[in-house]
């Protein structure tokens, strides 16, 4: 099959992301890319651990941490994850105005998430928690801050590619760039899980 | 270790190759010369290391050359293809078989060696034996502070240590990583900022004679433009001869009676005293002392670490520490000192002795 | 659009080119000058290091000129020389049209580049970095000036480039092979280019975590590596080491491939131990990443983790040795021709045995102690770096000149580089493993007289004017080839058993007319063998789906250059910030076009082929 082709939902491939060697090569570069974001998150999970004790009388996470504005933008970020799911389950019916209905939940939970991160920012370092206080409040502003620019990238790729393609609809040349956005916004939630585990909740156990 | 090598058919190989290798070097300074307990176990496992390893490089040199002159094109065979080869089992599993136990044969000592020089149990504050020797060693950009804690008394840039029994070390850098290292005696530990390393050593008297009494410290862990300048001294001498040091220590004033010295005493009490202190009893704690303890700096083997120990090299210092060792500390602390208040300096620092 | 129409001038042609044997040529010039710099900072070092107490180069100056040897060689010479053969042999090897992602493959050379120049702009602007290739943070958070930060920001503009290209060569290895070339027919340079790809999507992320952190401390006030406000500088070490291990096999492995093809080629036999050598390829890549921290010995991680690194440090000659005895089994029984590429081959053997057992005597933690940080580590890293990858380039690029350039080298002027480089070669670094266990540690930018390490200098310092010499010639030949070089065949040495020698020399722009249906080992060897003159198809003759040139790769990467800038300098002047963000939006938006830009490429028409192949038959 060709980028180029004209489809309708009935010649529509079931797996419209792979459909094209162009489409299979991104589909598994990306998984690939995926892959390196892993081992780079986990470096920075590792340099955590390891400092997020080391508060050199700064604040600790058990002073900082309020979670219920975490448990929210948890929960948040879970459910954009779900959305996505459906909008990509319509991308694969051919069925482009559910598509673009579902993203934009998923972009509006996003933002909403993103609003609340940097909400939670303002107030910690309100609370004394400035970026140089400690090495643990280094540790913790760039692990989830980096976090938070991924989000926010997530943001305005999905979004550009709605914008750009409202007009026009599906077709094989942008349905595995849907795909991947969508796959960029579960590993993103997935790293929030270990966040949220990490961070937060041994943070509160201490 | 020893009665194992001994049964050990590379014996002969061995035993060449000790008598090549002790060719290298210098006493007071090379690997290859070891002078203590913990040399002695690293240059046996590099013996047999090297031992196992030259077997290797034979074996792959035979073949290879033999390959090389069989196998060589020769004239009218320009066009001959010879016959494809897939592999072979036998040889394949061959050559993995017998690598693997030549690495069992080096790994078992390795392992063992490596929990044995990490056995610093009598170092233990609560249980420690009170003629177990313990040494504080703090690495400064560039040069080296030493400790002795159980005896109140330090020192700079010259070690003193007894022979013949295990000396233990607590290391660490007040600045960057450095790495504390007597070539001779054994391996190198690192110097951390951020933490405290532990280790032993052992000085063998007849070894320490042979290089005159003093063996070569080095910093192994760049830290700077004078990294290659931050030598150490290490005096090894009999155990009495310690005691007798270290009383010496404990009890050391400056005592001028030059009248010159007497000068660059004055001299040094208004510009150096913020840094450097005069007795080897210095109670401060160590982030203040920023700079060597001299209290016996007439006794010292070089000026700076590097430099002949005499009044000329001690001017020379004095004058423009920048141009023996780039990056220092001292540099532009003490103002413009004319030569003359240089040369009191030098005979004030000179009289400062124990011995 | 046909090709005619698309005739640019040479310049715009390289800067937009998104052709992976022109990226390839622009990967070797760069590469190449990258490593005559390096080269130089060498030897600089070894004219310091001449006499005791030389005062050539002192101090400081020494350890920049040492820090930028290292990092010049390893990330901006060593690298992207071999992606230039990477970039000019995988397709061809796999018998595919282009790499997966030319527009990626474009972007990752021009990251590189701009990383490269942006580092060495350090001379210029007040001193380069002076921390040593490591940068270890005490030392390095202590470093005045700004020489570090220039080491931190071109490393992470040139990584992320790395990285991309590595994800490139694992996808178009496993999505572009041609029908019936399967994973064990692939030929062994492109085995080890894809496994060497593997370990750079691994081990490059925990660098760049390293190189950020450090960023962060220097630049914006981050506290990781600050001890007293409770940061540890062992962290760093572990961040650089996880990613610097590998990286060692990263270069190596594909040094590896290169004298797979070689040996075989030149012995007129097949890769003996065909899959043993694969097997032992994916096993040292995996093992790769166990053995981090033998690069801390004595950092005092204690007895438990020292043993367990050693003993796992030991396993890897078990793979290693395999690949040994299957070169030297490959040539036995064969018809050896000693052509340059093959002289490079047959003497690295040796060389890297050598690098080889004196990585095993390193791994005996405890003997190490002894060895750590002395002129021993410098003797076998340059046996393994040396002796095993500039080797394995040396010999790729005259094995592969040809193919990339159409063009012979002069095979007499080549054999006179190898001579001077082997003899300079052994030389320089075989006397350094004495220099190290008689006391000297390395780094060190003088050393005193009387203490037993003068005439070894001296040695090692003549042995580094030798392979100059060699450099010298082997540019010498270089242009003299260009000028007058022989025309090469498409089959260049005569003997080619892969692919890319069964195409024109160079290549055509779409590389092969028809896709070649694959039928074993050794494709074109076997097709030979059976007489026929080329390969055998596997589609029609039909129009050739092109990818469009793009100017957005280069433009990408000139934002972060120039952003780069901006970060530097945001605490000195007011303008930083600002030019900082401008060279993001510069980035960005290029990244923005290059979505919004529907990019179908183009096709090259059948007649327009058939042509082209015509006139290559003929040349």
């Amino acid at each position: 099959m060709h980028v180029e082709e004209k489809l309708t939902a009935e010649t529509f491939p079931a797996e419209p992301e792979r459909a094209t060697l162009e489409g299979k090569n991104k589909f598994l570069g990306f998984w690939f890319f995926l892959g390196g974001e892993t081992v780079l998150f986990a470096s920075l999970f590792a340099t955590f651990i390891a400092l997020r004790d080391k508060t050199a009388g700064g604040p600790t996470s058990e002073e900082l941490f309020q979670m219920p504005v975490v448990f929210v933008a948890t929960m948040l970020l879970l459910t954009s994850s779900l959305t996505s799911v459906y909008a990509i389950h319509h991308m694969k019916n051919f069925d482009f105005k559910k598509m673009q209905l579902w993203f934009g939940i998923t972009v509006l939970l996003g933002l909403a998430f993103l609003g609340l991160e940097i909400f939670e920012f303002y107030e910690y370092v309100h609370e004394g928690l400035k970026y140089s206080t400690s090495a643990f409040s280094s540790a913790f502003y760039t692990l989830v801050g980096l976090h938070g620019s991924h989000v926010a990238f997530g943001l305005s790729w999905i979004l550009t590619l709605m914008i750009r393609n409202a007009k026009r609809g599906l077709n094989l040349y942008n349905a595995p760039k849907f795909y991947l956005a969508s796959l960029y916004w579960h590993f993103i939630d997935v790293v929030w899980v270990f966040i949220f585990t990490v961070v937060y909740l041994m943070g509160m156990v201490g | 270790m020893k009665k194992w090598l001994h049964s050990w058919r590379l014996l002969s190989l061995f035993s060449v190759m000790a008598l090549l290798l002790a060719g290298c070097g210098k006493p007071f300074l090379s690997t290859l010369q070891p002078a203590g307990e913990v040399a002695d176990k690293q240059y046996s496992l590099m013996l047999l290391s090297t031992a196992i390893m030259v077997l290797v490089v034979i074996v792959v040199t035979i073949i290879f050359v033999y390959v090389v002159i069989r196998f060589r094109q020769r004239k009218g065979q320009e066009n001959k293809i010879p016959k494809q080869v897939e592999g072979n089992h036998k040889l394949e599993i061959t050559w993995t078989v017998i690598p693997i136990i030549l690495l069992i044969i080096l790994a078992v000592p390795t392992v063992k060696a490596a929990f044995d020089l990490a056995d610093v149990k009598p170092m233990n504050k609560e249980k420690r034996d009170k003629d177990t020797l313990v040494v504080n060693v703090r690495a400064n950009l560039y040069w080296w502070e030493f400790e002795y804690p159980d005896y109140g008394v330090i020192t700079s840039q010259d070690l003193v240590v007894p022979t013949n029994e295990r000396v233990y070390f607590n290391v660490k850098a007040s600045d960057v990583k450095h790495s504390f290292w007597i070539p001779a005696v054994g391996g190198k530990i690192d110097a951390n900022n951020d933490n405290k390393n532990q280790f032993w050593l052992e000085f063998d008297q007849k070894d320490a004679e042979k290089a005159n009494g003093i063996f070569y410290g080095k910093c192994a862990e760049l830290c700077g433009p004078s990294h290659a300048l931050m030598d150490f001294k290490v005096k090894a001498v009999p155990r009495e001869e310690f005691n007798q040091w270290i009383e010496k220590m404990k009890n050391a004033k400056p005592v001028v009676t030059d009248p010159v010295a007497k000068q660059g005493e004055a001299i040094f009490n208004k510009s150096c005293i913020g840094c450097h202190a005069v007795t080897p009893v210095d109670k401060r704690p160590e982030q203040a002392r920023t700079a060597p303890n001299l209290g016996n700096f007439g006794d010292r083997e070089r000026i700076a670490g590097v430099l002949e120990h005499n009044e000329e090299n001690l001017k020379k210092w004095l004058k423009d520490p920048e141009s023996v060792k780039p990056g220092n500390k001292m540099t532009g602390t003490y103002g413009q000192l004319t030569d003359e208040q240089i040369d009191a300096l030098a005979k004030y620092l000179m009289s400062l002795k124990v011995e | 659009m046909s090709t005619a129409a698309r005739k640019k001038s040479l310049i715009w042609d390289y800067l937009t080119t998104v052709d992976h044997k022109k990226i390839a040529i622009l990967y070797l010039i760069a590469g190449g000058l990258f490593f005559l710099i390096g080269g130089l900072e060498a030897l600089l070092m070894r004219i310091q290091l001449m006499k005791p107490n030389n005062d050539f180069l002192n101090g400081d100056l020494f350890n920049q000129v040492m820090t930028m040897h290292g990092t010049t060689m390893i990330f901006f010479a060593a690298t992207p020389l071999l992606f230039a053969l990477m970039n000019a042999v995988v397709p061809l090897q796999i018998g595919a049209r282009d790499v997966a992602f030319p527009f990626l493959n474009a972007l990752g050379f021009w990251l590189f580049f701009f990383g490269g120049v942006f580092l060495n702009c350090s001379w210029f602007l007040g001193g380069a970095p002076d921390a040593g290739w490591t940068s270890y943070a005490s030392l390095s958070l202590e470093s005045p000036g700004h020489g570090i930060d220039f080491y931190l920001l071109g490393l992470q503009i040139s990584g992320f480039g790395t990285l991309i290209s590595g994800i490139n060569f694992l996808v178009t290895i496993v999505t572009m092979r041609a029908p019936g070339m399967t994973f064990m027919r692939m030929p062994m340079f492109t085995w080890t280019t894809f496994v060497a790809s593997a370990l750079i999507l691994f081990a490059f992320p925990p660098l760049t975590v390293g190189l950020l952190l450090l960023m962060l401390d220097r630049l914006f006030g981050a506290n990781f590596f600050d001890p007293a406000l409770g940061g540890n500088t062992i962290i760093y070490e572990h961040l650089f080491w996880i990613f610097g291990h590998p990286e060692v096999y990263i270069l190596v492995l594909p040094a590896f491939g290169i004298f797979s093809e070689v040996i075989a080629t030149f012995s007129r036999k097949r890769l003996f131990g065909y899959s043993s050598m694969v097997f032992a390829v994916v096993l040292i890549g995996f093992l790769g990443f166990m053995v981090w921290a033998h690069h801390m010995f004595t950092v005092g991680l204690g007895p438990v983790a020292n043993a367990i690194f050693a003993v796992a440090t030991m396993t890897i000659a078990v793979p290693t040795g395999i690949k040994i005895f299957n070169w030297l089994f490959t040539m036995w029984g064969g018809n050896i021709r000693f052509t340059t590429p093959m002289l490079y081959a047959v003497s690295f053997i040796p060389s890297f045995v050598m690098g080889g057992v004196t990585g095993v005597m390193l791994a005996s933690a405890p003997a190490d102690y002894q060895y750590h940080d002395t002129y021993f580590v410098v003797a076998h890293f340059h046996y393994v770096i040396v002796g095993g990858v500039v080797f394995a380039l040396l010999a790729g690029t005259h094995y592969w000149w040809p193919k990339m350039f159409g063009k012979m080298l002069n095979e007499a002027l080549g054999k006179i580089t190898f001579v001077l480089f082997f003899v300079g070669f052994h030389l320089t670094f075989f006397i350094q493993h004495f220099l190290g266990l008689m006391g000297m540690p390395r780094r060190v930018f003088t050393f005193l007289p009387n203490q037993g390490l003068d005439t070894g200098n001296l040695v090692s310092t003549i042995g580094a004017f030798f392979m100059t010499a060699g450099v010298i010639i082997l540019l010498i030949n270089v242009v003299i080839s260009s000028i007058s070089g022989k025309k090469a065949e498409a089959d260049a040495w005569g003997v080619g058993r892969t692919l890319e020698w069964a195409v024109s020399s160079p290549a055509p722009e779409y590389n092969f007319a028809q896709i070649p249906l694959v039928r074993g080992l050794d494709a074109y060897w076997l097709e030979k063998m059976e007489g026929k003159k080329g390969l055998t198809p596997a589609e029609p003759l039909g129009d050739i789906h092109m990818p469009n040139p793009s100017v957005l790769p280069f433009v990408i990467s000139l934002g972060l250059f120039v952003s780069a800038f901006g970060f530097l300098y945001h605490n000195d002047y007011s303008w930083g910030l600002p030019v900082a963000i401008l060279g993001l939006v510069i980035t960005f938006g290029s990244m923005f076009l290059r979505s919004i830009i529907d990019d179908y490429g183009f096709h090259i028409h059948k007649d327009e082929i058939i042509e082209a192949e015509k006139k290559g038959v003929k040349a």
